[in-house]
């Protein structure tokens, strides 16, 4: 006789640091901050998500990759996926860890603090010089945006900030 | 969300439901129109951020029409590509062309236009998500809230562009007093309920035209000082009501090329 195995939220918090940032392959979902509860019951699963940008195309394949992920635990039967809005996602919801992924991947994480004037401050993601300039504050994502640094002379990329203060 | 359908009253959720296809159809056509900029725009740069904006945008459309979706009113994408001009409640101001010409041909755009309704635009709709995120309708006040983040660098960008291009050249500046002049035309039904007016304000799910329109006035009104200019003014009697299904040719055909690859095959998934 089998015995019915209960599947511990912890197990599956476990396998969502798996799942990455399908552009940022470095980062994942739980890195971002994304992941705002597991909660199960006996062996179904339910994730809520918290969407980055309303317009980014990758929310669709983080939902799929996010359910063939916890799939992958034998005890699992059924997932859900479901994005909320609230509490809404901002910049700071992004983890020390998810910090130093960012810049593995060459992205300037976003700034912790914008100052009351609303101007912020960014170090290069390569040379970590804080003598750079804004480019273009949209960037080839929704999420990013485009810097030049004066000091190593390198176009890099950052996190843009976004806060509820805005 | 059941628990919302079960204590709505069928007028609330009329009023919710009319709201909604105003928000949604709005910034669908906002970002059709600024797709269409896509690889034309003045420089580089400026092609990433508009897109960037457009991209936004329809994520925000989306948002709009998912709202309705989870109200029982139809399926998101169904809502956004296959209902006829008649049904749609946009704006007439976002509906029309960039200018002459076709984009995949001779696109003869105007940058001038698309910079004033983009920036007259924008901050009509900051005004009208600072409202919605005290609204009635809490699904309706989560989104605005996250909305509010995206348009802060969208309405910093317009606002940049419109400054810098009525303190620029003769030329510029004669551009863009004509193209105020077009967009102003078409913003009588921007803050407009049409005939929903009563339902909407009553349901307390946004502030009265009246309100939005005074606050729309008093955030510009800065800007135009600074470059000594007056703030125009909006008619309380528009030409077509977009709100009321009052559409041009514009809407017909937009909505034919945009829905194009949508009815080839509906049930595909993207």
């Amino acid at each position: 006789m089998e015995a019915s195995l209960e599947i511990s939220p912890g197990r599956v918090y476990e396998v969502l640091e798996g799942v990455k940032d399908p552009e940022i392959d470095s980062i994942s979902i739980m890195d971002l901050g994304m992941v705002v509860e597991v909660t199960t019951v006996g062996n179904n699963v339910k994730v809520v998500l918290l969407p980055t940008f309303l317009g980014c195309p990758a929310l669709e394949i983080i939902k799929k990759n996010t359910i063939n992920a916890v799939k992958e635990l034998p005890e699992v039967k059924d997932v859900q996926v479901e994005f909320v809005f609230h509490p809404p996602w901002t910049s700071d919801r992004i983890t020390e860890r998810g910090h130093v992924n960012l810049r593995k991947f060459g992205i300037a994480p976003p700034p912790r603090q914008i100052e009351a004037d609303g101007s912020w401050h960014i170090e290069c993601a390569y040379c970590g010089s804080t003598y750079v300039t804004m480019e273009n504050v949209f960037g080839p994502t929704a999420c990013r945006s485009i810097l030049y640094c004066k000091s190593c002379k390198n176009v890099f990329e950052a996190m843009k900030p976004v806060s509820t203060l805005m | 969300m059941n628990e919302n359908e079960t204590v709505m009253s069928q007028e609330y959720k009329e009023a919710i439901t009319s709201l909604l296809f105003q928000l949604a159809d709005d910034d669908f056509l906002y970002a059709y129109r600024g797709s269409e900029w896509l690889g034309l725009a003045p420089h580089i740069e400026e092609d990433v951020a508009s897109s960037s904006i457009s991209q936004d945008s329809m994520g925000h459309a989306a948002m709009f029409y998912k709202l309705l979706e989870d109200l029982g009113v139809g399926n998101a994408d169904d809502l956004a590509h296959s209902r006829p001009a008649l049904d749609r409640k946009n704006s007439v101001l976002m509906e029309r062309v960039n200018g002459e010409g076709y984009y995949m041909e001779t696109p003869l755009y105007d940058w001038a236009y698309q910079v004033v309704r983009s920036y007259f635009y924008t901050q009509a709709k900051k005004i009208k998500i600072d409202s919605l995120c005290e609204s009635s309708y809490s699904p309706l006040a989560d989104t605005a809230v996250k909305v509010r983040m995206e348009l802060y660098y969208h309405r910093l960008h317009w606002e940049t562009w419109f400054k810098q291009l009525l303190s620029s050249t003769d030329v510029a500046k004669k551009k863009m007093d004509e193209a105020i002049k077009k967009v102003m035309d078409d913003f009588g039904d921007v803050f407009s309920y049409g005939n929903e007016k009563l339902l909407i304000e009553k349901s307390r799910l946004i502030s009265s035209e009246e309100s939005l329109r005074d606050k729309w006035n008093a955030s510009i009104e800065p800007v135009f000082a600074a470059l000594q200019m007056e703030v125009p003014k909006i008619s309380d009697k528009p030409t077509k009501n977009g709100r009321n299904g009052e559409h041009t040719q514009d809407l017909v055909e937009a909505l034919h090329t945009l829905s194009e690859v949508y009815k080839f095959d509906p049930i595909a998934t993207w």
